[in-house]
């Protein structure tokens, strides 16, 4: 093409180099993509903000797991963050901005990046266990302008939960501290914190401080409402802000 | 009787190799499928064990019916190109972006009037959403790559692809791929991260298919007969090798069992998100916006008869954009637990971003020096240039959502929403629209059936556009400033529920214009349909002549 030749610098120099060696030009751009990736990933995991342990946050009980799976299956996140940012209205409409060590057991991490419905990261508490399931099966029976969807069939469909032992020791490998003990009572942890007649739940208090019995009957078994309302009421219950200092974790 | 053939018909090694490879994969997947936890796996299994069969009746049923020679790689001096990857990737292109913009459609339609989702799971807002986005990009957008790569590939090497079955693994892999990825979201399957929700096991896929794709893009190269290795290539590169390396990046997890659809990532927290957002920023950077200036590299100078505005432009551009893209992800996590200095540091890098990406529309711009009145005359140049003025548009309030304060108010917002949309729906699609028109009647020797129709199909595309992006301009900035107003008092003036019933208006006119946006995808079928239904023109006249070389 005469016309485009016009527009070529002479030579060519040293990108003539690249651009007739394939396989320099892929060397050349994994170098060139490689280093943003390693400055900002590396240093956080060793850096103290990133990687500090906070005292009462703690891993998710068999429960409260087997909610966070179906949270995460139901995409929930896209939709709701968890994540409250440290302005002054995020701070008073959900409390306490949030913590890195707050999500440092969520594999995967579920801070979410929009606002179709409000921020969870602090939820749990707030409502009782009956409000979380009359939302969940009809939000607007409770909210009458919310544009979220029913989850009635959460209700009616029993938890899978038999393989909650198997996911725990998985995420023991990844640096989740279960203890022997933890994983080999997950299966009757699980059925303990959900029904209230059930023995045991001392126990699962004991094994998972702060954990929220459900009140449901035994007899019925355990559904995935059960499961997903057990993780909503631990969202941000972990850290008690009273004595956490945030000055110490100047981020 | 049979005339002896001239040298004896044998399966290759690549045939007898990958039948066998695929004839175990079938016995593996379909033992997996009596063991899976889940009836949503048993069934990919399922797809699995019937996908491989049908791969080995594939691979013997063209066995039979080839000639005992392959093809010549030049025919009369010429190169022989192989089309027919090409052709059915810009043909499943068509058939993803429908349904992908159906499933936006309907999303929309989901936010503005919640009764839709009926209160079932496989349609719920959380689960399709991920149906729709992977739809676009990785359906739509990954289709269109191929068909586009593996044409340019060719044209600007003068060589034929490489490979006999590996383009074919290449294409149908990845739509397969697809297919897994897409049920698996509607039955529950997902990693729980945006744009990577595909699990385990259909990502170990995806990486075979994926250095397949390298390897057939290195292999063509190395037959090529230009000395110089022509620009859209090199993004081309940057975009196979870059999605690569971040793939792998983001998928380091471990599955609860090889029965069980699920897996465990192996970092949690802090550490989950920056490495989401480094992944999912630079499939927005390498994905959709390197890949497809490879298109518009190649489609616009072809398409106005004009060469790159400035080679050197395109080389300062290209290096000083893919160095600078993999800063910017943290400007997702600004004002989160994430250090500071790493939020400031993919603010800056954001910011600085925005001149190689005005470097990039320049010079494709600048293209149509002496040629502008050619779009006037001509539709389907005018849908390829305003693509980069989108691409202008977007990258530079890309920059100013990154910043800050800016961000403190946009950010969780639908501002987001329509910021990506101007980008995906203006730049990529209306890049990948224009590229379609050329490309289509190139590879299957038509003329194209209707300008008139791809002028309907750009102005209706362009008004649905305009209609969807300044929808979520108002409703993410009325949002957010509801959510920081206070009364005279002191206190938050706005519950949440009550910005959310704000948005009810600014939810139908997005509704109306993604309507829009796909009633011109629906002409554009229509019109690739008449142009396919029409008889082929003499091959002599072939539209697209000799490629463009890199100087």
């Amino acid at each position: 093409m005469s016309q485009s030749s016009q527009h070529a610098p002479a030579g060519g120099g040293f990108h003539k180099l690249l651009e007739t060696n394939s396989i320099l030009l892929v060397v050349g751009i994994l170098l060139m993509v490689s280093v943003g990736g390693i400055v900002e990933i590396v240093p956080l995991f060793y850096l103290k903000n990133t990687i500090e342990k906070v005292e009462g946050v703690r891993p998710y009980s068999p429960l409260e797991l087997a909610g966070y799976n179906i949270y995460v299956r139901e995409g929930c996140y896209t939709c709701h963050s968890q994540m409250i940012r440290p302005l002054r209205d995020e701070v008073e409409r959900y409390g306490h901005y949030s913590l890195a060590a707050e999500s440092m057991y969520d594999h995967p991490f579920q801070w979410g990046s929009k606002r179709n419905g409000p921020d969870i990261a602090r939820v749990g508490g707030k409502y009782s266990n009956d409000w979380q399931r009359d939302h969940l099966r009809s939000p607007r029976s409770v909210v009458p302008s919310s544009i979220m969807p029913g989850y009635a069939f959460l209700a009616s469909t029993p938890l899978r939960g038999e393989h909650m032992a198997e996911q725990m020791r998985v995420l023991r490998i990844t640096g989740v501290p279960y203890t022997d003990e933890q994983i080999e009572s997950a299966q009757a942890d699980l059925l303990a914190q959900n029904a209230a007649d059930a023995p045991g739940a001392a126990e699962v208090q004991k094994r998972y401080p702060n954990a929220v019995l459900g009140d449901a009957s035994s007899k019925a078994g355990v559904t995935e409402e059960d499961a997903l309302v057990a993780y909503l009421q631990h969202l941000g219950v972990s850290v008690d802000f009273k004595i956490y200092d945030d000055k110490a974790n100047v981020r | 009787m049979e005339r002896p053939p001239l040298i004896a018909k044998q399966m290759t090694f690549g045939e007898q190799s990958l039948s066998a490879i695929f004839a175990a994969l079938a016995i593996a997947t379909a033992y997996v499928a009596t063991k899976a936890y889940t009836p949503a796996y048993a069934f990919h299994s399922a797809l699995f064990s019937l996908g491989s069969i049908g791969a080995v009746a594939a691979i013997f049923l063209r066995y039979r019916a080839r000639p005992a020679e392959f093809p010549p790689l030049m025919i009369d001096g010429r190169p022989n190109y192989n089309y027919g990857p090409v052709k059915f990737t810009a043909l499943a292109s068509l058939f993803w972006g429908i349904a992908g913009f159906l499933v936006g459609l309907y999303l929309a339609l989901e936010l503005a009037f919640p009764v839709l989702n009926f209160d079932l799971p496989w349609i719920n807002f959380g689960r399709l959403r991920p149906l729709h986005t992977s739809a676009v990009i990785f359906a739509f957008g990954g289709n269109v790559l191929l068909a586009t790569s593996f044409y340019i590939m060719q044209r600007t090497s003068r060589a034929r692809i490489a490979g006999d079955l590996a383009p074919w693994v290449v294409v149908l892999g990845y739509n397969f791929f697809i297919l897994i990825a897409g049920t698996g979201y509607l039955l529950g399957v997902t990693r729980g991260h945006e744009y990577a929700e595909p699990e385990w096991y259909a990502i170990l896929w995806l990486v075979i298919i994926w250095v397949t794709y390298l390897l057939v893009y290195l292999f063509t190269l190395a037959r090529r007969a230009e000395p110089h290795i022509y620009v859209a290539n090199w993004f081309f590169l940057a975009f196979i090798v870059t999605v690569a390396v971040l793939v792998l990046g983001n998928n380091v997890e471990i599955p609860v069992s090889i029965y069980s659809p699920q897996s465990v990532i192996v970092w949690a927290g802090v550490q989950d998100a920056m490495i989401q957002w480094w992944y999912a920023h630079n499939a927005v950077g390498f994905f959709l916006t390197a890949g497809f200036l490879g298109i518009m590299y190649y489609f616009i100078p072809k398409r106005t008869g004009r060469p790159i505005y400035s080679y050197r432009l395109s080389i300062v551009h290209f290096w000083s954009l893919i160095f600078l893209y993999i800063w910017a992800g943290p400007h997702h996590l600004h004002y989160t637990a994430l250090p500071d200095w790493a939020q400031t540091l993919g603010m800056v890098f954001s910011v600085v971003l925005w001149m190689p990406s005005w470097g990039g529309m320049i010079n494709g711009l600048m293209t149509l020096s002496g040629a502008w009145d050619k779009l006037r005359t001509d539709p389907v140049l005018r849908m390829l240039v305003v693509s980069v003025a989108f691409y202008g548009m977007s990258t530079f309030e890309g920059p100013l959502l990154s910043v800050k304060a800016v961000n403190s108010l946009s950010h969780y917002t639908d501002w987001g929403i329509g910021h990506v949309h101007s980008g995906s729906l203006g730049w990529v699609a209306f890049v990948s629209f224009g590229a379609l028109y050329c490309l289509i009647p190139w590879v299957y020797n038509r003329q194209l059936y209707s300008l008139k129709l791809v002028n309907w199909h750009f102005w209706i595309s362009t008004i649905g556009i305009v209609f969807y992006i300044s929808a979520m301009w108002v409703a993410g900035i009325m949002q957010g400033l509801m959510w920081r107003a206070y009364t005279p008092q002191g206190f938050l003036e706005y519950s949440f529920v009550e910005t959310t019933e704000a948005l009810h208006p600014e939810y139908i006119i997005r509704a109306i214009g993604g309507g829009l946006f796909l009633i011109g995808a629906l002409i554009m079928v229509y019109n690739i349909w008449r142009t396919l239904a029409s008889p082929a023109i003499e091959p002599a006249q072939d539209l697209a002549a000799s490629p463009m070389p890199a100087e």
